[in-house]
């Protein structure tokens, strides 16, 4: 049988992300701390950064939630790794613009993250997509 | 009862969902309104649109006629002594929330208890916590069976005589849980304690009557029992009301207000600040007259049956796990093996089965369940065993389609 409302939801990519999270765990040494939820179903995602000289050196995260919030922290914990800070928020910005359907032109590797396009044609999933975006901009902005 | 029939009278049941015909199971949400209320309210709006209680003229009448006709219809669905023991709010939370604060405040102090349980939903445990916060009351919990029941002997050990007050849901919106409403009302009296019952998933479900229970208040909200959203009642004894303080003030409330000093009109209104849910009101008199005509007793056996039929068939799909009693109100919450709620409930929308996922409104309760989050599928009278056979059906291919991914 055919899912094809489905599938273009649930990449195989997205659920090769939420089946074996990367960089899932706590970051060793200090780290600034985000915990956020998405109080209306209950996800939530506790993320880690390290952060050295305006780069991201490390990033982990746990938490609980659907395929959705949680394929999307271990896409963003691998995009933003390494970046520089601005370049990370430049990407929480394509992310956000992503969800709302619009194209995405840019010279920043956005890795697995596009797999996630599709969740623009379900919006009562898109808080899901956001939630790992939201938590890294509001330790970036607390920092 | 004909369920394919009513299912007439609900025009937003008849439209296609993601290509699918559209299987409504949310109305423990919210209910969907038949031809009878949303031509009510467009009446209501298209020839008699007036504020009440003041207006001299003919519309003024009519209006006021209306709104005060249909606290006459709420009355005798609950069989309430008086119309001045109902008294419409905004809906459950709202009623909830004037007993919490209005009569809590005034008659509870450190040392006394308000009794909950942990399954209530959130509109009934957070206006209690803000009561104890308030006035240095404790609050305590009935514990729960492995089931999600609750047992008289364990009501009877934790109410207490501190007990000032026991909140507890006539129907829980997650386990479906039917609590024995007349039996805790009984201890509560003995403990001189009052009791207020949470009907969200009461009153649409099962006939209620105040009297026969012996509850001191019962909060509802109509847009779960066909009728719009914004409109709710609580009920409360006479006595009780009469002495309980306003907790918004303004218009339509007062009786003389003087510069320094007012006072208020007699019941209900006392407890009705500003212009009213006028239309809400007239649509829920003609929910009520809807639900009357179909009978509440014809309603609740169909639920029944439908809720049997859902707890048969879910049971035989490997990797559903069904929370709460066997003897139910009409909703089944459950989780599917290695797929989250909200992925289950996606899926079953891509076939045009509407579900709920999340907490509920029941984090506590989640807390117990140990589970994050579940899927919730339910049901009212306009549903029919097709929709429990889509829902099993729908069930069976997004296990197919997770299955196929992973």
């Amino acid at each position: 049988m055919s899912f094809n409302n489905l599938d273009t939801l649930y990449r195989q990519v997205i659920m090769d992300h939420y089946k074996n999270p990367r960089n899932k765990g706590v970051v060793d040494g200090d780290s600034l701390t985000v915990d956020m939820n998405n109080p209306t179903c209950g996800d939530r995602i506790q993320l880690q950064m390290q952060v050295e000289d305006g780069v991201v050196k490390d990033a982990k995260f746990e938490g609980e939630g659907c395929s959705i919030s949680m394929s999307s922290a271990s896409m963003m914990t691998q995009a933003i790794k390494g970046k520089k800070i601005d370049d990370a928020l430049n990407m929480s910005k394509l992310f956000s613009n992503m969800m709302l359907g619009e194209d995405i032109d840019t010279d920043l590797d956005l890795g697995d993250i596009q797999a996630l396009q599709g969740v623009s044609k379900f919006p009562a999933r898109i808080k899901c997509a956001t939630l790992a975006w939201k938590a890294m901009e509001k330790g970036v902005h607390e920092e | 009862m004909d369920a394919k029939a009513i299912r007439q009278m609900f025009p937003i049941l008849d439209q296609e969902v993601n290509g699918h015909p559209l299987v409504y199971l949310d109305s423990s949400a919210t209910s969907q309104k038949p031809i009878p209320v949303i031509e009510a309210v467009d009446e209501y709006y298209r020839k008699n649109n007036s504020n009440v209680h003041r207006g001299v003229h003919t519309l003024g009448s009519r209006a006021t006629d209306q709104y005060e006709g249909a606290r006459e219809k709420v009355r005798r669905f609950i069989n309430a002594s008086s119309t001045a023991e109902v008294i419409f709010t905004r809906g459950t939370t709202t009623a909830i929330n004037t007993v919490a604060t209005s009569y809590a405040r005034a008659n509870l102090k450190p040392g006394d208890e308000i009794v909950i349980t942990q399954m209530e939903h959130h509109s009934n445990i957070i206006p209690w916590q803000q009561a104890a916060k308030a006035t240095g009351a404790t609050l305590k919990f009935i514990p729960l069976q492995d089931d999600g029941s609750i047992t008289l002997d364990d009501a009877k050990e934790t109410i207490t005589s501190n007990t000032k007050v026991v909140a507890i849901a006539h129907v829980s919106n997650v386990l479906g849980t039917i609590h024995p409403i007349k039996e805790l009302a009984k201890i509560a009296h003995e403990n001189g304690a009052v009791i207020l019952v949470d009907g969200a998933q009461g009153a649409p479900h099962i006939r209620v009557d105040v009297q026969d229970m012996d509850c001191d208040f019962y909060a509802f909200s109509g847009h779960k029992m066909c009728a719009p959203t914004g409109i709710g009642v609580l009920y409360g004894k006479k006595e009780l009301l009469e002495n309980m303080e306003p907790i918004e003030f303004g218009g339509e409330m007062i009786d003389f207000v003087n510069l320094y000093d007012s006072t208020w009109k007699e019941l209900p209104w006392k407890f009705e600040g500003g212009t009213p849910i006028i239309a809400g009101a007239v649509g829920l008199g003609a929910a009520i007259d809807f639900l009357n005509e179909i009978g509440m007793d014809n309603i609740h056996e169909h639920e029944k049956k439908l809720s049997k039929y859902v707890m048969e068939r879910i049971r035989t799909i490997d990797g559903v796990n069904v929370y709460g009693p066997e003897n139910r109100a009409s909703l089944v919450t459950f989780n599917l093996d290695d797929v989250h709620p909200h992925d289950v409930a996606t899926a079953l929308d891509s076939f045009g089965i509407a579900v709920r996922a999340g907490h509920h409104c029941c984090q506590p309760l989640m807390k117990w369940l140990d589970v994050a989050a579940t899927a919730r599928a339910s049901f009212y009278m306009y549903n029919t065993e097709e929709d429990v056979d889509q829902l099993v059906d729908g069930l069976l291919k997004t296990k197919e389609f997770f299955g196929n991914v992973f």
